[in-house]
């Protein structure tokens, strides 16, 4: 499903991405981890569109989507939840996620009937927002909503682009415990429908839903493998635990 | 069209250039350091030329009318930093643009209260007042060549500061990450006032040396900001070399069209085609330029973000 | 519902108006607030793109001039039909409005403001430089465009075009900013980074938009033009698009009653102030600083109540 052959992308004399070799296979949910400073933001600037590589390829479902910009790949199925929280601040819940029906239902040159007053947009919405199980805050002001229902609303909007591939950008950051337990248990429904790639520091979530696990440091892939295999791997204890220690 | 006039027209447009060049240099820095659009910056050009004028008037010499003109307009232009500006740095582009908007209709009508509406005259004293022959059978007025020689001066001045002293260096720095900068604990309202200090007395500079050559009038200083702005815009914000280059070009290009426009077309329309269509192609041509630049480089030539 | 009645009500004190004004012998103020309401026109417009849009466009005052150019050119001429003026107002604004939109949108925030700013003071110096029309000193309209069914010079039906124009032109912005094609730009200026990942591209809806306010601003230059009778390139200054940009921060931006608010506020204002002195600018600039500083919400934002 996507495909990232030799990425690297450097900032001066800092190689945030360092020739990166990922594969997700459709259907896997595939974690990358990684120290901090590892160019794990960079690397998802890369693979969502924000950001140019220097070199490299991506090739998204079989085609080549290195050069194409944000929007474009979201609207061929690449959707993307940020890591710090990017909703409408001044709509509403329900709002927000019509708004990302409405982008990918075609073109929005439509100049006279009101957009929230549409069906067509608002039920595949309040749909979204019981699965993710937000439909009791439906009216409620995004800005206003709490910080885990925020983080849930960011991957409801995710979910309405209808994507083939979800970017997962630490899902669980700023939730407490009993709301990371919740929002695990989300993503394990959703893992059976959708092509995952997750970028998480939560290693308890990370461990119970990945396939595989990709482990970043200094902008390379040192490990690529089953989770197991991965908590094994005497490199990747180096990267984490050896600075720790 | 001789030789002798398009030299002459040439120094006319390095000369106009480089008082764009002071305008623009303070300008640019402002917006890329503080993020500050300050559309009051004619005004602060505005208030040198005014003062200058006054001063010269009252003091019956230049040189102190100048040095009143210089000095008179770093004090408003700081007063004006603390009263209003200040509250501005944290807004969003369209209150900076609307509250300095408010700052130019102010000063402009304290302006046409104190001196009138129409233009002022100002003089030249004698060893400034001359011509000097720069070859045989061309004869420049003394005082263009002064301000080219005062404003290239300034320029290099201005390129040591940037380049060879920690000042500079901060300044560099803080245009092309300013929040980097205030991280590394660097005083940055200290740094904001100064570099603003800069800006407004090289408008104030810009502005008393405009007064001889052009018109001391109410609104003088939007004519000239909106000219300043393409210079920015073709040279990219938060660079002074950007600032250099752009104001060079703008007033160059500006300065020989408006000269040599009109009889070129002459020579390819009718005479009366080209009496409409010169002066008009004319005033739209450092527009297009700009328009041209934007096309193929976006951000400005020299950016320095 | 309040902004049902509000809008009832201030349709009928509008419509009232020029019986009440003929009535107490002061015609004065017909003429005054159809001045008000045909600019109030020229600030919806700008409202779709800057409250709305978020687009910061110091230059919208040239549209207002193209219009009004447009009628006067075409009177100069001979050409008095005010449908054909009025196509060509709105038609040569839409296609210079495409022209400046398509070099400034791409351009992000200062960039876009200095360009739109300079490309209007462009506009103004070719004003400036046609001798043939007046140059500096402008033009005097030939003749009033001619209507069917309507007389614009008399004074009490011209009021009454610019009120029905003003009401529908405003009514044209409230369905477009409810509409998809407005939510992609409310979106878009709500968070821009957000409305690029769910897969929407802001530039041709902006494009769109931008053209759309010029045109309808072209229209607000045409009845300026009648209104005024002479047609300067002042019209088109910064000053003027400073004016604009007032009005719809004073209404209250990306709301549907801001721009006729906010007209009324700084025109009224601005009358006050010239009947007390000569120098009504000076205070005129504090004034406005200080409402950037401390009214932000804009008069709209008095009338209703919070809401999405």
């Amino acid at each position: 499903m996507l495909e990232v052959r030799g990425l690297t992308k450097a900032f001066g004399a800092l190689r945030a991405s360092d020739g990166i070799d990922i594969e997700v296979r459709e259907g896997e949910t595939h974690a990358v981890i990684g120290p901090n400073g590892a160019g794990k933001t960079t690397l998802i600037g890369q693979l969502a569109g924000n950001l140019r590589p220097d070199a490299g390829t991506i090739r998204f479902a079989g085609e080549d989507v290195t050069a194409l910009p944000a929007p474009r790949r979201a609207r061929r199925g690449l959707a993307r939840s940020f890591q710090i929280t990017s909703i409408y601040r001044d709509f509403s819940t329900l709002q927000n996620v019509a708004l990302a029906v409405q982008a990918h239902s075609g073109h929005s040159f439509r100049f006279w009937r009101p957009a929230f007053a549409d069906e067509a947009l608002i039920s595949p919405s309040r749909k979204i927002l019981e699965e993710v199980g937000l439909e009791k805050r439906m009216h409620v002001l995004a800005a206003n909503l709490a910080h885990g229902e925020q983080r849930q609303l960011e991957v409801a909007m995710a979910l309405a682009t209808r994507p083939r591939l979800l970017l997962l950008d630490e899902p669980m950051a700023g939730m407490g415990i009993e709301e990371s337990q919740r929002m695990i248990a989300f993503l394990q429904t959703l893992k059976r429908r959708h092509t995952i790639v997750l970028v998480e520091h939560d290693m308890d979530a990370v461990f119970r839903l990945a396939d595989r696990i990709s482990v970043l440091v200094y902008g390379r892939v040192i490990a690529t493998d089953v989770p197991d295999k991965i908590k094994a791997n005497p490199e990747v204890r180096r990267a984490y635990l050896g600075e720790d220690a | 069209m001789t030789g002798t006039l398009v030299f002459e027209q040439l120094l006319n447009g390095l000369q106009y250039g480089v008082m764009l060049f002071l305008m623009a240099a303070g300008l640019t820095l402002v917006l890329g350091i503080m993020n500050m659009v300050n559309l009051a910056h004619g005004s602060l050009y505005m208030v040198g030329a005014y003062l200058a004028v006054a001063g010269t008037q009252w003091t019956g010499s230049y040189a102190l009318g100048a040095l009143i003109g210089f000095a008179g307009t770093l004090v408003v232009g700081m007063v004006v930093e603390v009263v209003a500006l200040r509250a501005l740095y944290q807004r969003d582009h369209l209150d900076q643009v609307l509250a300095t908007f408010g700052l130019i209709l102010f000063f402009n009508e304290l302006v046409s209260m104190i001196w009138g509406r129409g233009s002022l005259y100002s003089a030249l004293p004698a060893w400034l007042a001359g011509h000097v022959e720069l070859f045989a059978g061309s004869r420049y007025p003394v005082y263009r060549l002064a301000v080219l020689g005062v404003g290239l001066l300034t320029a290099v001045i201005l390129w040591y500061v940037v380049t060879r002293t920690r000042l500079g260096m901060l300044i560099r720095a803080g245009a092309s990450n300013r929040t980097m900068v205030a991280a590394l604990g660097v005083n940055i309202r200290l740094l904001y006032t100064v570099v603003f200090g800069f800006g407004a007395a090289l408008a104030g500079l810009a502005g008393l040396m405009a007064g001889p050559i052009y018109a001391v009038q109410p609104g003088m200083g939007e004519l000239i900001l909106i000219q300043v702005f393409v210079v920015i815009v073709i040279g990219g914000i938060g660079s002074v070399r950007g600032a250099l280059v752009g104001a060079i070009i703008v007033g160059v290009v500006d300065t020989l069209g408006r000269a040599f426009l009109k009889p070129l077309l002459a020579t390819m329309l009718s005479p009366t085609a080209a009496e409409a269509a010169g002066p008009a192609l004319a005033s739209m041509l450092i527009y297009l330029l700009m328009a041209v630049v934007l096309a193929v480089k976006p951000a400005g030539l020299f950016q320095s973000r | 519902m309040r902004g049902k009645l509000f809008w009832i009500a201030a349709i009928t004190v509008l419509a009232a108006l020029p019986p009440v004004a003929s009535a107490l012998g002061e015609p004065f103020y017909i003429d005054l607030v159809r001045r008000i309401m045909i600019l109030a026109i020229a600030a919806a417009s700008l409202n779709l793109i800057l409250g709305y849009g978020g687009m910061v466009s110091f230059g919208h005052a040239a549209y207002l001039g193209i219009g009004a150019y447009s009628v006067s050119i075409l009177a100069f001429y001979g050409i008095t039909s005010g449908w054909l003026q009025w196509a060509v107002a709105i038609g040569a604004s839409a296609l210079v409005a495409l022209a400046i939109g398509a070099v400034s949108i791409r351009a992000s925030g200062v960039y876009f403001i200095m360009i739109t700013l300079a490309f209007t003071q462009m506009l103004y110096y070719l004003g400036i430089s046609l001798e043939v029309f007046g140059g500096d000193d402008g033009m005097r309209l030939k003749a009033k465009s001619a209507l069917p069914l309507v007389d614009l010079g008399d004074a009490v039906q011209f009021y009454y075009v610019a009120l029905v124009l003003m009401i529908t032109c405003v009514f044209i912005i409230f369905k477009i900013t409810n509409s998809r094609f407005g939510m992609v730009l409310r979106a878009s200026k709500s968070n821009e980074a957000r409305s690029r990942a769910i897969g929407f591209s802001p530039y041709p809806y902006r494009l769109a938009a931008f053209v759309i306010a010029g045109a309808m601003c072209g229209l607000a230059g045409a009845l300026y033009a009648n209104h005024t009778n002479y047609i300067v390139p002042g019209f088109m200054s910064w000053v003027q698009s400073g004016d604009l940009m007032f009005m719809v921060i004073l209404g209250g931006m990306g709301t549907t009653a801001g721009p006729m608010l906010g007209a009324f506020a700084l025109l009224i204002v601005e009358e006050i102030l010239k009947g007390w002195t000569e120098h009504w600018q000076l205070w005129l600039g504090p004034l406005l600083i200080l409402s950037v500083l401390f009214f932000k919400r804009g008069l709209a934002g008095l009338l209703e109540r919070r809401d999405a």
